[in-house]
Order: C-alpha cells, then structure tokens, then sequence
C-alpha cells in the first residue's frame, strides 16, 4: 500500500503544527515523520522546506546526513546487529557475517521478500552484555549464534 | 513486601521483563500484597537480570534470575534459592565502590519524586538557591569536576564563563548523545536517577541564569528517552521544572558526531551535525547563537551531591588534577562486566584484573581501549597507569568517558586498527579534509599493511600525524590513537605477510 500525496499533505502538516513553538524542529519533524510513514517521503521535503523557511537542499542535506532517515521505507522487521569494539571483543563480526549470509544481504539491505532489513549499529549501550542487537526496538543482549538464528526465524515471516 | 526488578535497558536485554511479569503472576497466585518496583541496574550487569527483595536486614539480591526461577522466590527459605547472592551493598563490587553521582542508581524508584527526596535528592539544588549563583559556580570549580563527556574541561570555568556571558536567554544543553561503545553510564543515570539530571540542569540554570534546558539523547537509547520524558513531566507536575526553568528532551539520529558539542548544537538546532570552528566558545555563542553551557550528562548529575556535601567533600577523592569520582564501565571480554563508581587513580590493572575479573573467555587479556572508539589500545605493559586525565595523556591515551573494553588475545590488532579509520571514515561529519579523506586513506593504507606492504606503515604514521594535528574535533583528531597505539603496542600484528606457512 502506498500513501497518497494528500494523506503525506495532511500528516505532515500536522505534523509541522504539532511542533510550531519549538526550537530548531526540524529533527523532531523528521522523527515524527518516519513513525508515520515509516520512511521521510520525498513529498514531504518541500513541506519542509516551505514551512521552516529553508531551502529544500537543506532539508535533503539533514535527511541524508543522518544515519537515522531513511529515504526508503524499510522491511516488515528491523534487524540491528552492533558493530562496535566492546560487542566485536565478544565475538559481533561472526554474528554479523552469519547473519549477512543467511539473509542474503549486505548492511541497510532489505531481503527479497520485503521481510528484513538489516541494520548495522554503533553501540546500543549494553557494551558489558554484548554482543547486542536491536530487533524492531526491542533490545537483545548477550547474543550467540543459536539466539541470532532464533532471532532470524522470528523475523523470516 | 517489596521486590525489585530492574527497567535498566541491560536488564531488560537480558529479560528483566519476563522476570518481573513472573514476580506479578507469582503473587497474584499467592495472593501476596508486594509492590513491584523497576528500579535502575545496579551496574553488575553479568548478574542482570538482578532481583532484589526487600527485608528487615536489607535488600537481599538474586540473579542472574529466569522467570522460571521466580516461584521458589516465595518458599519459605529463600535464602536457599539457587541464585540467592545476600546482602546487595554487602557484595564485593557493591562494597568497594564510592558512589556519589550513582548513589540512588539501582536503590530508589527512577520516576518516584518522594522516593527521589527521601534519599537526598533537591538538597543540592535546595542548597543552590541558598547561596546564589557566583557562589554556586565557586563551589563547582573549587570541587575540581571535569567534563565527564571525554574533553576534561573545568565545568567551574565553563559555568563562569556563559554566567559572565552578555545575553538574555542562555541554555542548558546536556550532552547525552553516548556514542563511544563501551561506555553506558549516561544511560544507567538516566534511566536509573532521572531526577538527579534533572537537577543538575536546574542547579547549572540557577548558576549562569538560563531559562531552558535541552537534554539531547541518541535515538539509540529509547529506554532513555521514555524515562526522561515521563521524568519531566513529573518535575513539571510538581513545579521542579516551570516558567523559571524548563526541560526539553531532544532525540539525536544515529550520528556519532553529534557527541562533539558544536555539531550537537547545530544537531539541536535542526541542521546536519557539522562541526563548527572555534571560536566563537559554545559558551558565548552556542544554541541558536546565545551563551550556552554544554555540559555532559555525568557532568550535570555529579552537581547535586557536590552542592549538597560541599565541594570540599568532592575535591578529598581523586589525584592530580582529576578530583572526585569516575563512573568506570566495564565491558567487552570481561567475567564481571558493569558500572563501578570510585575515585580516579586506580591502575588499569586493578580494574581488569582484579575488578573486572578477566575475560569472560578465560583466556589472556590482550588490549584493552580505554575512552571510547577515539581511545588508545594499552597493552599489559601498561597496566600500572593510574585512571587520571594526565596519566592517560602522558601514555598517548585519554580516559574519554571511562569506558574500558576488554579484548582477549585472538583481536587482530590490525584489524581494530583498519576499524577505527572505517568508523572515522563512516561517521566523519565531512567538514574538514583531514578526518574526511584521511580517514578513507587510513582504510586503504591499513589494507596495504595487511597485504604485506611494509612501506605503507611510515605512510600510516604520516597521515596520523596529519589527522591528529590538522582535524577540526575529536573524531578525526583522536581517530589515530587507537591506530598508532595499535601499531606501537601490537607491532606483531601489522608484520608483513603474517605467513602461516613460512
């Protein structure tokens, strides 16, 4: 299902409402945005532009700098694995690799049937419990690779 | 009868939830009147998730627990429970620490106000507005207290600074964008002791006269940001925090840079995180171009107990020049991984060794990074280093935010090496040459050594010194210190053609 232009309008503008009063909105705009949508639709850009009174290649140059924003939107499952020293010191790179193979893609790649996409991750704070992940924002500690496996059948449908 | 079960993001990574629904269930079916609290973590995260019950000698503490085990729990002896621990303050790594700033991380109930009074909590901020401002900003420099978010910076002359500073609006901006992997401690305060940021920033307001804080949390950290938010609200509700000063939670966006003051600030104010020159100090011209304290978390929340025991008391703990105390966070390839509060000055190998109890693999501690992905690699010969800012610089090292991570002896060194230029390399803002190109090149040259080419290591070198004395922040000017520790320390690692078969 896609969204139509005048649903991305209204919310948007909601949006935009909800954060009139704020300091510098636009990360908070953008973050609403994406739990809406799910991604930041290109539709929304010129919104932006128009109402924070800044030039759409402003907006585009917030959206693309932050790893957060996606242009696209993601899988039905987001899958976080992080990469960081204290979770690599625990073994993170094999985990990782396995789970490239098995879902058959590389890093921000989303599998053929729309089912995963797999994020990498800078530190998730659980550094004394790694390695960790992130599975749709619930965080998972202390992964091995029967729990990563688990985790990958969870995420398959 | 009340039982803790923690809402600590470790813990609930390890299943606190499912622990604490197994509490709830147990004694309906029992029809026991107990009150569960979700408290913060303790910082003995290899025992989360930690329960604790409360009984006339104490709290008494079991883990790491299951659901499964939860029923045995109510038997008649639960002393002689499987996982029974005793007494929580009685356990070793709870016994030897000094906590000052995580006094009631892990004690009280994070969104409980009463609770949060009842242990001390407002009498600094009590004490603040007692005083005055220039004697509050005199008590925070003569306390000795450094920034905690890795630079080291005096926070009295930070304060004294934006408080001398021409403006009518100011603000309070609290760092909490912790990215350096290995270190959690912001998150344990602030999902632990909200309230005891929350003064902190109040306490800083009252001293320099702003009117508006901001506290800036990686998206990373949601347990975080949900406590904070509803810990605002509170304060609100109960007039802590109004029309005199007021809190508002940002959320960051997955960018490392944004821990680096200016690029937060530009972050806050809605542009892409680029790292702004200095000057103009963030202190004078700082969020939207107005006098702003940037201060980190641990910063802020050590305030309140300074004020309320007097800077004095502070200032007894520590050496040199690093007075007070330090969260150390224990992670990586460690048997007792966590947060452990002590004065500065213990050596590396009282902290890995005896502390940390080795690695969690049982094998040899190889290096060990301390001060986040910017931080040096020290080898054992090194151990003897006291936790001191000086210390660690005089080692061509940094304490950065007290994260120490342990790696055991199968780390490639040239391979942490090869990921430092590629998270640089990833992460870097773009703004200045050095860290943009140099770290790419730092990638290629590392790829080099690996493939046998001995001359790429003076190369290596070369361009570490460019990146270290040309960056514009941290990110491309700390970047070769884990390199070159790295390849100082571990010069096996990056020998030519590492043959197998020679």
């Amino acid at each position: 299902m896609t969204t139509g232009r005048a649903d991305i309008a209204a919310r948007v503008g909601e949006i935009l409402r909800d954060h009139a009063d704020a300091e510098g909105p636009l990360l908070p705009v953008l973050h609403d945005i994406q739990a809406a949508f799910g991604h930041i639709p290109p539709d929304a850009l010129p919104m932006l532009a128009e109402a924070l009174n800044i030039s759409r290649a402003e907006v585009h140059g917030v959206v693309s700098f932050y790893h957060d924003f996606r242009e696209h939107p993601p899988g039905r499952h987001v899958l976080k694995l992080c990469r960081a020293e204290a979770c690599q010191a625990m073994g993170a790179d094999a985990l990782a690799d396995r789970a490239r193979a098995r879902l058959g893609v590389d890093w921000h790649g989303t599998t053929g049937d729309g089912a995963v996409t797999l994020e990498p991750v800078f530190c998730l704070g659980l550094c004394a419990c790694g390695p960790a992940a992130m599975v749709d924002g619930r965080l998972v500690g202390r992964l091995d690779a029967p729990g990563l496996e688990a985790l990958l059948d969870g995420v398959a449908a | 009868m009340r039982v803790f079960v923690p809402r600590d993001a470790a813990a609930r990574s390890l299943g606190a939830d499912d622990v604490a629904a197994a509490v709830a269930a147990e004694a309906a079916r029992r029809g026991l009147d107990l009150t569960l609290v979700r408290n913060g973590s303790r910082g003995m995260v290899w025992l989360e998730p930690l329960l604790e019950v409360e009984t006339p000698a104490g709290r008494m503490a079991f883990g790491p627990m299951t659901a499964a085990e939860v029923p045995a729990l109510f038997d008649a002896d639960s002393g002689a429970h499987p996982k029974a621990l005793g007494l929580t303050e009685a356990l070793p790594w709870m016994a030897r620490q000094t906590r000052l700033t995580f006094a009631r991380v892990g004690v009280t109930d994070p969104l409980s106000l009463d609770d949060y009074r009842a242990h001390g909590g407002l009498a600094g901020l009590a004490r603040a507005r007692e005083i005055g401002p220039e004697a509050v900003v005199a008590e925070v420099s003569v306390s000795g207290l450094r920034g905690r978010g890795g630079a080291g910076f005096p926070t009295g002359i930070k304060w004294q600074t934006v408080a001398a500073a021409a403006g009518e609006r100011k603000y309070i901006v609290c760092n909490a964008d912790e990215g350096d992997s290995g270190t959690f401690a912001d998150r344990m305060l602030m999902e632990g002791d909200p309230f005891c940021l929350i003064e902190g920033m109040a306490i800083a307001g009252l001293a320099v006269g702003a009117g508006k804080g901001f506290v800036y949390i990686r998206s990373e950290y949601p347990d975080a940001i949900a406590v904070m938010q509803a810990a605002v609200q509170i304060a609100r509700e109960d007039g802590l925090l109004g029309p005199a000063f007021d809190i508002e939670i940002r959320v960051g966006a997955g960018a490392y840079v944004c821990g680096e003051e200016t690029s937060l600030l530009n972050s806050l104010e809605g542009k892409r995180g680029v790292v702004r020159a200095k000057p103009p100090l963030p202190a004078l011209e700082g969020f939207m171009g107005r006098p702003t304290v940037v201060n980190n978390v641990i910063s802020l929340a050590t305030v309140p107990v300074i004020l309320a025991k007097g800077a004095g008391f502070y200032r007894d703990f520590g050496l040199g020049r690093s007075r007070g105390t330090i969260p150390l966070q224990i992670a990586g390839n460690v048997r007792f991984g966590g947060l452990f509060e002590a004065a500065f000055g213990l050596t590396l190998a009282e902290i890995v060794d005896d502390i940390a109890g080795g690695t969690a693999t049982g094998r040899p501690v190889k290096a060990v990074q301390v001060g986040g992905p910017l931080g040096a690699y020290f080898p054992r010969a090194l151990f003897d280093t006291p936790f001191g800012y000086e210390d660690y610089a005089a080692k061509d090292g940094l304490i950065g935010h007290a994260g120490i991570v342990v790696f055991d002896d199968t780390a490639d060194m040239l391979r942490q090496a090869r990921f430092a230029m590629e998270f640089c390399a990833i992460e870097s803002c773009g703004k200045c040459t050095p860290c943009r190109i140099g770290a790419v090149r730092g990638v290629e040259t590392i790829d080099r050594i690996a493939r046998g080419d001995a001359a790429a290591i003076p190369l290596l070198t070369d361009l570490c010194a460019t990146m270290k004395a040309g960056s514009l922040c941290a990110l491309g000017g700390f970047t070769p210190y884990p390199v070159m520790s790295a390849l100082t320390h571990f010069p096996d690692d990056f020998a030519p053609l590492k043959e197998a078969a020679a």
